[in-house]
Protein backbone atom coordinates (compact mmCIF):
# COMPACT_ATOMS: atom_id res chain seq x y z
CA UNK A 1 0.00 0.00 0.00
CA UNK A 2 1.08 3.76 -0.78
CA UNK A 3 1.37 6.30 1.98
CA UNK A 4 1.49 9.81 1.43
CA UNK A 5 3.48 11.61 4.02
CA UNK A 6 3.94 15.24 4.31
CA UNK A 7 7.23 16.78 4.60
CA UNK A 8 9.09 19.96 5.05
CA UNK A 9 12.00 18.99 2.86
CA UNK A 10 13.46 17.23 0.30
CA UNK A 11 15.10 14.24 2.36
CA UNK A 12 13.67 11.90 4.92
CA UNK A 13 15.19 13.40 7.73
CA UNK A 14 13.25 16.48 6.88
CA UNK A 15 10.05 17.21 9.58
CA UNK A 16 6.65 16.32 8.68
CA UNK A 17 4.82 19.08 7.20
CA UNK A 18 2.22 20.24 9.45
CA UNK A 19 0.01 21.27 6.26
CA UNK A 20 -1.26 18.89 3.95
CA UNK A 21 -2.56 20.97 0.82
CA UNK A 22 0.55 23.78 1.58
CA UNK A 23 3.22 21.37 2.44
CA UNK A 24 6.54 21.73 0.95
CA UNK A 25 7.20 17.94 -0.22
CA UNK A 26 5.12 14.85 -0.48
CA UNK A 27 7.06 11.10 0.38
CA UNK A 28 5.61 8.77 -1.14
CA UNK A 29 6.13 5.50 0.58
CA UNK A 30 5.02 1.97 -0.25
CA UNK A 31 4.70 -0.25 2.51
CA UNK A 32 5.28 -3.39 0.71
CA UNK A 33 8.37 -2.42 -1.48
CA UNK A 34 10.29 0.00 0.82
CA UNK A 35 10.10 2.01 -2.24
CA UNK A 36 10.25 6.02 -1.43
CA UNK A 37 9.21 8.85 -4.10
CA UNK A 38 9.74 12.30 -3.16
CA UNK A 39 7.19 14.81 -5.25
CA UNK A 40 7.31 18.76 -4.98
CA UNK A 41 4.26 19.97 -4.07
CA UNK A 42 2.96 22.14 -6.43
CA UNK A 43 0.14 23.95 -5.07
CA UNK A 44 2.67 25.31 -2.10
CA UNK A 45 1.70 28.51 -3.35
CA UNK A 46 -1.68 28.46 -4.84
CA UNK A 47 -4.51 31.19 -4.22
CA UNK A 48 -7.56 28.94 -3.49
CA UNK A 49 -8.20 25.18 -3.81
CA UNK A 50 -4.33 24.31 -2.42
CA UNK A 51 -6.18 21.35 -0.92
CA UNK A 52 -8.33 19.70 -3.32
CA UNK A 53 -5.65 20.12 -6.30
CA UNK A 54 -3.04 18.32 -3.41
CA UNK A 55 -5.46 15.05 -2.91
CA UNK A 56 -5.82 14.67 -6.95
CA UNK A 57 -2.17 14.73 -7.19
CA UNK A 58 -1.72 12.34 -4.37
CA UNK A 59 -4.76 10.15 -5.26
CA UNK A 60 -3.14 9.62 -8.59
CA UNK A 61 -0.23 8.29 -7.81
CA UNK A 62 -2.68 5.77 -6.05
CA UNK A 63 -2.05 6.45 -2.45
CA UNK A 64 -4.11 4.29 0.20
CA UNK A 65 -3.25 7.09 3.24
CA UNK A 66 -1.97 10.32 3.65
CA UNK A 67 -0.46 11.49 7.14
CA UNK A 68 -0.07 14.88 7.95
CA UNK A 69 -0.71 17.49 10.57
CA UNK A 70 -3.96 18.82 9.55
CA UNK A 71 -6.81 18.96 7.11
CA UNK A 72 -8.97 21.13 5.42
CA UNK A 73 -12.71 21.31 5.90
CA UNK A 74 -13.04 20.74 2.81
CA UNK A 75 -10.47 17.39 2.35
CA UNK A 76 -12.62 14.80 4.21
CA UNK A 77 -15.80 14.20 1.76
CA UNK A 78 -13.18 14.12 -1.31
CA UNK A 79 -11.11 11.71 0.58
CA UNK A 80 -13.62 9.69 1.71
CA UNK A 81 -15.43 9.25 -2.06
CA UNK A 82 -11.57 8.39 -3.20
CA UNK A 83 -11.32 5.73 0.23
CA UNK A 84 -8.37 7.62 1.24
CA UNK A 85 -7.39 6.98 4.86
CA UNK A 86 -6.52 10.73 6.27
CA UNK A 87 -4.45 10.23 9.74
CA UNK A 88 -3.86 13.50 11.42
CA UNK A 89 -0.42 13.19 13.20
CA UNK A 90 0.69 16.96 14.83
CA UNK A 91 3.86 16.20 15.62
CA UNK A 92 6.03 18.71 13.62
CA UNK A 93 9.51 17.84 15.50
CA UNK A 94 8.83 14.35 14.02
CA UNK A 95 10.97 13.49 10.91
CA UNK A 96 9.41 11.63 7.92
CA UNK A 97 11.81 8.65 8.67
CA UNK A 98 10.34 7.80 11.91
CA UNK A 99 6.95 8.30 10.86
CA UNK A 100 8.16 5.78 8.59
CA UNK A 101 9.45 3.14 11.16
CA UNK A 102 6.06 3.51 12.72
CA UNK A 103 4.63 2.36 9.71
CA UNK A 104 6.56 -0.44 9.60
CA UNK A 105 5.85 -1.94 13.03
CA UNK B 1 -16.58 61.43 -9.19
CA UNK B 2 -15.34 58.38 -7.91
CA UNK B 3 -13.44 58.31 -4.24
CA UNK B 4 -11.98 54.85 -3.11
CA UNK B 5 -10.87 54.70 0.29
CA UNK B 6 -8.56 51.58 0.78
CA UNK B 7 -5.60 49.92 3.36
CA UNK B 8 -3.51 47.61 2.79
CA UNK B 9 -4.95 45.82 5.66
CA UNK B 10 -8.20 45.59 7.44
CA UNK B 11 -8.89 47.50 10.91
CA UNK B 12 -6.23 50.55 10.01
CA UNK B 13 -9.19 53.33 9.45
CA UNK B 14 -10.58 52.41 6.34
CA UNK B 15 -14.37 52.25 7.27
CA UNK B 16 -13.99 55.06 9.76
CA UNK B 17 -12.61 57.58 7.39
CA UNK B 18 -15.49 56.35 4.29
CA UNK B 19 -17.85 56.71 6.42
CA UNK B 20 -17.22 60.18 7.86
CA UNK B 21 -16.20 61.70 4.21
CA UNK B 22 -19.73 60.61 3.54
CA UNK B 23 -21.54 62.32 6.91
CA UNK B 24 -19.44 65.19 6.11
CA UNK B 25 -20.51 65.11 2.66
CA UNK B 26 -23.92 64.83 3.18
CA UNK B 27 -24.24 66.89 5.86
CA UNK B 28 -23.77 69.47 3.50
CA UNK B 29 -26.25 68.88 1.50
CA UNK B 30 -23.88 67.62 -1.66
CA UNK B 31 -25.08 64.87 -3.85
CA UNK B 32 -22.73 61.63 -2.44
CA UNK B 33 -23.33 58.22 -2.38
CA UNK B 34 -21.26 55.27 -0.21
CA UNK B 35 -20.41 52.02 -1.20
CA UNK B 36 -19.52 49.41 0.93
CA UNK B 37 -16.93 47.39 -1.59
CA UNK B 38 -15.87 45.12 1.38
CA UNK B 39 -17.98 42.35 0.68
CA UNK B 40 -16.42 39.76 2.98
CA UNK B 41 -17.27 41.49 5.86
CA UNK B 42 -19.24 45.19 5.39
CA UNK B 43 -20.11 47.26 8.32
CA UNK B 44 -20.60 50.78 6.69
CA UNK B 45 -24.28 50.27 7.39
CA UNK B 46 -23.87 49.86 11.21
CA UNK B 47 -23.10 53.85 11.27
CA UNK B 48 -26.14 54.89 9.89
CA UNK B 49 -29.82 54.17 10.43
CA UNK B 50 -31.24 53.40 7.03
CA UNK B 51 -33.99 52.17 5.02
CA UNK B 52 -33.64 49.31 2.84
CA UNK B 53 -34.42 49.85 -0.54
CA UNK B 54 -34.12 46.98 -2.90
CA UNK B 55 -31.82 43.74 -3.46
CA UNK B 56 -31.00 41.89 -5.73
CA UNK B 57 -28.59 38.83 -6.18
CA UNK B 58 -25.78 38.34 -7.69
CA UNK B 59 -25.47 35.14 -9.57
CA UNK B 60 -22.77 33.18 -11.30
CA UNK B 61 -22.87 29.74 -13.94
CA UNK B 62 -20.88 27.16 -12.38
CA UNK B 63 -20.93 24.01 -14.36
CA UNK B 64 -22.30 20.99 -13.84
CA UNK B 65 -20.94 17.53 -15.34
CA UNK B 66 -22.89 14.62 -16.35
CA UNK B 67 -20.67 11.75 -15.61
CA UNK B 68 -22.09 9.39 -18.14
CA UNK B 69 -20.96 11.68 -20.97
CA UNK B 70 -17.72 12.25 -19.53
CA UNK B 71 -15.16 10.51 -21.35
CA UNK B 72 -12.28 11.26 -18.77
CA UNK B 73 -9.92 13.22 -20.63
CA UNK B 74 -9.09 15.86 -17.94
CA UNK B 75 -9.40 18.29 -20.25
CA UNK B 76 -11.53 20.63 -18.18
CA UNK B 77 -9.71 20.41 -15.04
CA UNK B 78 -6.44 21.52 -16.80
CA UNK B 79 -8.64 24.42 -17.82
CA UNK B 80 -9.24 25.42 -14.91
CA UNK B 81 -6.88 27.71 -13.16
CA UNK B 82 -8.70 27.52 -9.93
CA UNK B 83 -8.53 24.26 -8.83
CA UNK B 84 -12.56 23.89 -8.92
CA UNK B 85 -12.76 20.76 -10.51
CA UNK B 86 -11.43 18.01 -8.86
CA UNK B 87 -10.48 15.18 -11.16
CA UNK B 88 -9.20 11.77 -10.37
CA UNK B 89 -9.97 9.75 -13.53
CA UNK B 90 -8.35 6.26 -11.88
CA UNK B 91 -11.38 6.55 -9.11
CA UNK B 92 -13.74 7.27 -11.49
CA UNK B 93 -14.31 10.62 -9.94
CA UNK B 94 -15.10 14.22 -11.29
CA UNK B 95 -16.49 16.90 -9.02
CA UNK B 96 -17.04 20.17 -8.99
CA UNK B 97 -15.68 22.05 -6.10
CA UNK B 98 -18.41 24.92 -6.44
CA UNK B 99 -17.03 27.79 -3.90
CA UNK B 100 -13.17 27.58 -5.46
CA UNK B 101 -15.31 27.87 -9.05
CA UNK B 102 -14.79 31.15 -10.42
CA UNK B 103 -17.53 31.00 -13.23
CA UNK B 104 -15.31 31.75 -16.12
CA UNK B 105 -17.00 28.87 -18.50
CA UNK B 106 -13.27 27.75 -19.69
CA UNK B 107 -14.26 23.51 -18.69
CA UNK B 108 -17.61 24.13 -20.59
CA UNK B 109 -15.52 25.26 -23.61
CA UNK B 110 -12.59 23.05 -22.95
CA UNK B 111 -15.07 19.98 -23.22
CA UNK B 112 -15.73 18.17 -26.67
CA UNK B 113 -17.52 15.65 -25.00
CA UNK B 114 -21.12 17.79 -23.60
CA UNK B 115 -20.34 16.20 -20.95
CA UNK B 116 -20.83 19.99 -19.19
CA UNK B 117 -23.77 22.15 -18.64
CA UNK B 118 -24.03 25.07 -16.52
CA UNK B 119 -26.45 26.30 -13.42
CA UNK B 120 -26.74 29.69 -12.07
CA UNK B 121 -25.26 29.75 -7.87
CA UNK B 122 -25.94 32.44 -6.11
CA UNK B 123 -22.62 35.03 -5.21
CA UNK B 124 -24.04 37.25 -2.96
CA UNK B 125 -25.71 40.36 -2.86
CA UNK B 126 -26.35 44.16 -3.68
CA UNK B 127 -28.48 46.05 -1.53
CA UNK B 128 -29.65 49.92 -1.58
CA UNK B 129 -30.17 51.65 1.34
CA UNK B 130 -31.17 55.31 1.60
CA UNK B 131 -30.01 56.73 5.14
CA UNK B 132 -32.24 58.80 7.60
CA UNK B 133 -30.96 62.00 5.96
CA UNK B 134 -32.22 60.46 2.03
CA UNK B 135 -28.76 59.60 0.81
CA UNK B 136 -28.05 56.08 -0.76
CA UNK B 137 -25.92 53.72 1.04
CA UNK B 138 -25.19 50.47 -1.45
CA UNK B 139 -23.72 47.34 0.31
CA UNK B 140 -21.88 44.14 -1.25
CA UNK B 141 -22.24 41.27 0.15
CA UNK B 142 -20.81 37.86 -0.07
CA UNK B 143 -22.51 34.28 0.79
CA UNK B 144 -20.81 32.76 3.63
CA UNK B 145 -18.42 30.33 1.74
CA UNK B 146 -17.96 31.96 -1.63
CA UNK B 147 -14.95 32.62 -2.20
CA UNK B 148 -14.45 35.70 -5.14
CA UNK B 149 -16.69 38.68 -4.43
CA UNK B 150 -15.53 40.42 -7.39
CA UNK B 151 -18.44 39.68 -8.92
CA UNK B 152 -20.62 41.12 -6.62
CA UNK B 153 -18.31 44.50 -5.85
CA UNK B 154 -19.00 45.57 -9.63
CA UNK B 155 -22.32 44.86 -9.23
CA UNK B 156 -22.85 47.57 -6.26
CA UNK B 157 -20.45 49.95 -7.99
CA UNK B 158 -23.01 49.96 -10.99
CA UNK B 159 -25.46 50.39 -8.82
CA UNK B 160 -24.29 53.21 -7.30
CA UNK B 161 -24.27 54.83 -10.33
CA UNK B 162 -22.57 58.37 -11.67
CA UNK B 163 -24.44 60.76 -10.07
CA UNK B 164 -22.00 63.12 -7.25
CA UNK B 165 -19.17 62.24 -5.09
CA UNK B 166 -19.33 58.14 -4.89
CA UNK B 167 -17.33 57.51 -2.15
CA UNK B 168 -15.99 53.23 -2.59
CA UNK B 169 -14.76 51.35 1.37
CA UNK B 170 -12.50 48.88 -0.71
CA UNK B 171 -11.67 45.41 0.48
CA UNK B 172 -8.53 45.44 2.19
CA UNK B 173 -4.90 43.74 1.07
CA UNK B 174 -4.20 44.39 -2.66
CA UNK B 175 -5.52 41.34 -4.60
CA UNK B 176 -8.14 41.23 -7.13
CA UNK B 177 -11.22 42.53 -5.27
CA UNK B 178 -9.13 45.88 -4.37
CA UNK B 179 -8.07 46.42 -7.93
CA UNK B 180 -11.27 45.88 -9.74
CA UNK B 181 -12.61 48.42 -6.89
CA UNK B 182 -9.89 51.22 -7.17
CA UNK B 183 -9.87 50.03 -11.11
CA UNK B 184 -13.31 52.37 -10.99
CA UNK B 185 -12.24 55.17 -8.54
CA UNK B 186 -10.82 58.32 -10.01
CA UNK B 187 -9.14 59.02 -7.18
CA UNK B 188 -7.80 56.43 -4.08
CA UNK B 189 -7.27 57.60 -0.39
CA UNK B 190 -5.08 55.11 1.39
CA UNK B 191 -5.35 54.97 4.93
CA UNK B 192 -2.32 53.62 7.21
CA UNK B 193 -0.55 53.79 10.32
CA UNK B 194 2.74 55.22 11.00
CA UNK B 195 3.66 51.64 12.10
CA UNK B 196 6.31 49.31 9.99
CA UNK B 197 3.52 47.00 9.43
CA UNK B 198 1.46 50.17 8.06
CA UNK B 199 4.67 50.64 6.29
CA UNK B 200 4.61 47.71 4.10
CA UNK B 201 1.28 47.36 3.52
CA UNK B 202 0.93 51.35 2.03
CA UNK B 203 4.18 50.17 -0.01
CA UNK B 204 2.18 47.36 -1.52
CA UNK B 205 -0.44 49.23 -1.96
CA UNK B 206 1.42 52.54 -3.96
CA UNK B 207 3.38 50.07 -5.96
CA UNK B 208 -0.18 48.33 -7.54
CA UNK B 209 -2.06 51.85 -7.77
CA UNK B 210 1.24 53.07 -9.85
CA UNK B 211 1.00 49.82 -12.33
CA UNK B 212 -2.65 51.22 -12.88
CA UNK B 213 -2.01 55.20 -13.20
CA UNK B 214 -4.01 56.17 -10.23
CA UNK B 215 -3.73 59.32 -8.42
CA UNK B 216 -4.05 58.14 -4.50
CA UNK B 217 -2.82 60.80 -1.56
CA UNK B 218 -2.59 59.32 2.10
CA UNK B 219 -4.24 59.49 5.75
CA UNK B 220 -1.86 58.14 8.54
CA UNK B 221 -4.21 57.01 11.42
CA UNK B 222 -2.95 56.37 15.15
CA UNK B 223 -0.34 59.30 14.54
CA UNK B 224 -0.04 59.09 18.19
CA UNK B 225 1.70 55.50 18.05
CA UNK B 226 4.85 54.46 15.60
CA UNK B 227 7.64 56.34 13.85
CA UNK B 228 8.25 58.32 10.93
CA UNK B 229 8.90 55.88 8.36
CA UNK B 230 5.53 56.37 6.13
CA UNK B 231 5.92 60.20 6.61
CA UNK B 232 9.47 59.75 5.29
CA UNK B 233 8.60 57.52 2.13
CA UNK B 234 5.53 60.31 1.59
CA UNK B 235 8.10 62.63 1.39
CA UNK B 236 10.80 60.43 -0.80
CA UNK B 237 7.60 59.04 -3.42
CA UNK B 238 6.09 62.82 -3.43
CA UNK B 239 2.74 61.19 -2.48
CA UNK B 240 0.54 63.66 -1.27
CA UNK B 241 -0.08 63.36 2.73
CA UNK B 242 -3.72 64.59 3.02
CA UNK B 243 -4.03 64.61 7.10
CA UNK B 244 -3.01 63.14 10.43
CA UNK B 245 -5.66 61.96 12.74
CA UNK B 246 -4.79 61.57 16.41
CA UNK B 247 -7.18 58.57 17.28
CA UNK B 248 -7.57 59.72 20.65
CA UNK B 249 -9.75 58.04 23.19
CA UNK B 250 -12.82 59.59 22.16
CA UNK B 251 -12.79 58.82 18.50
CA UNK B 252 -11.83 55.49 19.60
CA UNK B 253 -15.08 54.96 21.94
CA UNK B 254 -17.70 56.86 19.44
CA UNK B 255 -16.14 54.46 16.83
CA UNK B 256 -16.72 51.15 18.68
CA UNK B 257 -20.52 51.98 19.78
CA UNK B 258 -21.42 52.61 15.85
CA UNK B 259 -21.39 56.69 16.09
CA UNK B 260 -19.02 59.14 13.92
CA UNK B 261 -16.80 61.14 15.08
CA UNK B 262 -18.15 63.94 12.50
CA UNK B 263 -21.49 64.30 14.29
CA UNK B 264 -19.76 64.76 18.09
CA UNK B 265 -16.80 66.63 17.00
CA UNK B 266 -16.73 69.89 14.93
CA UNK B 267 -12.50 69.76 14.54
CA UNK B 268 -13.31 66.32 12.99
CA UNK B 269 -16.06 67.45 10.55
CA UNK B 270 -13.77 70.39 9.19
CA UNK B 271 -10.78 67.84 9.17
CA UNK B 272 -12.61 65.71 7.02
CA UNK B 273 -14.98 68.56 5.06
CA UNK B 274 -10.96 69.78 4.29
CA UNK B 275 -9.95 66.35 2.89
CA UNK B 276 -13.00 66.10 0.68
CA UNK B 277 -13.02 69.52 -0.75
CA UNK B 278 -9.05 69.35 -1.06
CA UNK B 279 -9.45 65.98 -3.70
CA UNK B 280 -12.92 67.17 -5.23
CA UNK B 281 -11.43 70.44 -6.52
CA UNK B 282 -8.14 68.85 -7.64
CA UNK B 283 -9.28 65.87 -9.66
CA UNK B 284 -12.92 65.50 -10.09
CA UNK B 285 -15.76 68.34 -10.35
CA UNK B 286 -17.94 66.85 -7.95
CA UNK B 287 -20.72 65.47 -10.55
CA UNK B 288 -18.58 64.02 -12.86
S1 LIG C 1 -16.16 27.78 -14.69
FE1 LIG C 1 -13.98 28.30 -14.68
S2 LIG C 1 -13.46 28.37 -12.52
FE2 LIG C 1 -15.40 27.28 -12.66
S3 LIG C 1 -14.82 25.16 -12.74
FE3 LIG C 1 -15.02 25.85 -14.86
S4 LIG C 1 -12.96 26.45 -15.43
FE4 LIG C 1 -12.97 26.29 -13.21
S1 LIG D 1 -13.56 17.83 -20.36
FE1 LIG D 1 -15.57 16.81 -20.45
S2 LIG D 1 -15.09 14.72 -21.05
FE2 LIG D 1 -13.16 15.65 -20.40
S3 LIG D 1 -12.98 15.10 -18.25
FE3 LIG D 1 -14.00 17.08 -18.32
S4 LIG D 1 -16.19 16.61 -18.33
FE4 LIG D 1 -15.12 14.72 -18.83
Amino acid sequence: MKVAITSTGQSLDSNLDQRFGRCAFFVIYDTETGGVEILPNPNKDAEEGAGPASVQMVASKDVKKIISGEFGVKIKSLLDSLKIQMVVYKEPEKTVKSVIDMLNK
Amino acid sequence: MKIAVASGKGGTGKTFVATNLFNVLSGRGERVTLVDCDADAPDDLLFFPAEKISETEVTHQVPVINKDACTWCGRCSNWCNYNAIFYVPTAKVIEVIENLCHGCGACSFACNSDAITEKPVVLGTVTSFRTDRGYPLVEARLRVNEMSPVRVIKAAIKEAGEDGVVILDSPPGTSCPFIQTVDRADYVLLVTEPTPFGLSDLRQSVETLRTMNKQCGVIINRADIGDSGVKNYLREEQIPLLGVINYGTDIARSYSEGRLITEESEIMTGFFAGIADKIISEHGTGSN
